[in-house]
């Protein structure tokens, strides 16, 4: 990918819309590559008309999100797994 | 565990310029949560036909009980930044959400070395870092190389001119020098990373922001010089800033 992109951390505020936990904290695993990172360390194309985020190693999507009046649409299927810290 | 995000009215209470671009805002925002250093916000504006937009902003400061300071460079052709910079006063207000990203974050319980790498706006994260460490008297090493493109164009220089112990604070500059200088004028290299007594076996966390290409391009330096990869965070100011 040629075009500059932001990173992961820009959907800390996205995300947190939807989420109670912290998602760009969040280690994901690529569905493509197998990459294991942090969701914050992604690369980030938009805000428009969406939110797309690329494996930074073989730069398949792995979350798209899009917010629309009412709804947001969250599409994970690039993503095979998220570990998620949490508190005992 | 914390609540969803919501909106926040915030009201402009100071107003400090920084360069002739760039201004540090400061809110009162009722009911802050607090925040680490390295978080950043969401500011949304509305029109009075109900179109709004929303930005990132970086804090700049730690948390002063429910005051948070913004540091924002004016976008020419932005919808956002001029509004902060050259429309608000004193006593208006905005829409703000957060603190929000929890991975671009240095907490003062960290022992660990830290080398902050700055491209032009992107010091401001990191400023909260210095400034936090300083509030919690911390005594870990800190060392900032800053890229700039001239003297002119510094954040906060008066404070990072205050000699601090244990802060190592470094300029490159990328057009011009001022008179002195012993580095050649230009971006980033590997020996700037290098030099300084900033060497990877000491494993210190690295913190880079800035532009997407100042970004890569010393991220690259680092791994180049065997800084390990999770000691390497980064964040990237895009083009669609402003």
């Amino acid at each position: 990918m040629t075009t500059e992109h932001l990173d992961g951390n820009a959907l800390a505020g996205p995300l947190g819309e939807i989420f109670a936990v912290d998602v760009t904290t969040c280690t994901g695993r690529c569905a493509s590559c197998g990459l294991t990172t942090p969701v914050a360390s992604l690369h980030v194309y938009g805000p428009e008309p969406g939110l797309v985020a690329r494996c930074p190693g073989c730069d398949e999507v792995v979350l798209r999100l899009v917010r629309a009046p009412g709804a947001a649409w969250l599409d994970l299927r690039g993503t095979v797994c998220l570990r998620v810290n949490l508190p005992d | 565990m914390r609540r969803r995000l919501e909106w926040r009215a915030a009201e402009l209470v100071k107003i400090v310029d920084e360069t002739g671009t760039a201004r540090t805002l400061r809110f009162r925002v009722p009911g802050w949560p607090g925040h680490l250093a390295g978080q950043h916000v969401d500011v949304r504006l509305t029109a009075e036909d109900g179109y709004s937009t929303r930005r990132s902003y970086s804090l700049a400061a730690p948390a002063d009980g429910d005051l948070v300071e913004l540091t924002v460079e004016t976008v020419p052709d932005g919808e956002v930044s001029p509004y902060l910079n050259e429309v608000m006063e004193i006593g208006d207000q905005v829409e703000l959400r957060g603190p929000v990203g929890g991975w671009f974050v240095w907490r003062p319980a960290s022992e660990s070395r830290v080398l902050l790498v700055a491209g032009g706006s992107g010091i401001v994260p990191l400023m909260s870092m210095i400034r936090a460490r300083r509030r919690a008297g911390s005594r870990v090493p800190f060392s900032l190389l800053y890229s700039v493109r001239d003297a002119e164009r510094r954040y906060y220089a008066d404070e990072l001119a205050v000699p601090e112990p244990g802060l190592d604070v470094t300029y490159l500059y990328t057009r011009q020098a001022p008179p002195g200088s012993s580095r050649a004028v230009g971006r980033i290299m590997l020996d700037d990373l290098a030099a300084g007594g900033r060497p990877a076996v000491a494993e210190p966390d690295c913190y880079v922001c800035g532009p997407t290409g100042f970004v890569e391009a010393s991220a690259d330096l680092l791994l180049t010089l065997g800084h390990a990869p999770e000691r390497i965070r980064t964040e990237r100011f895009g083009p669609t800033g402003g």
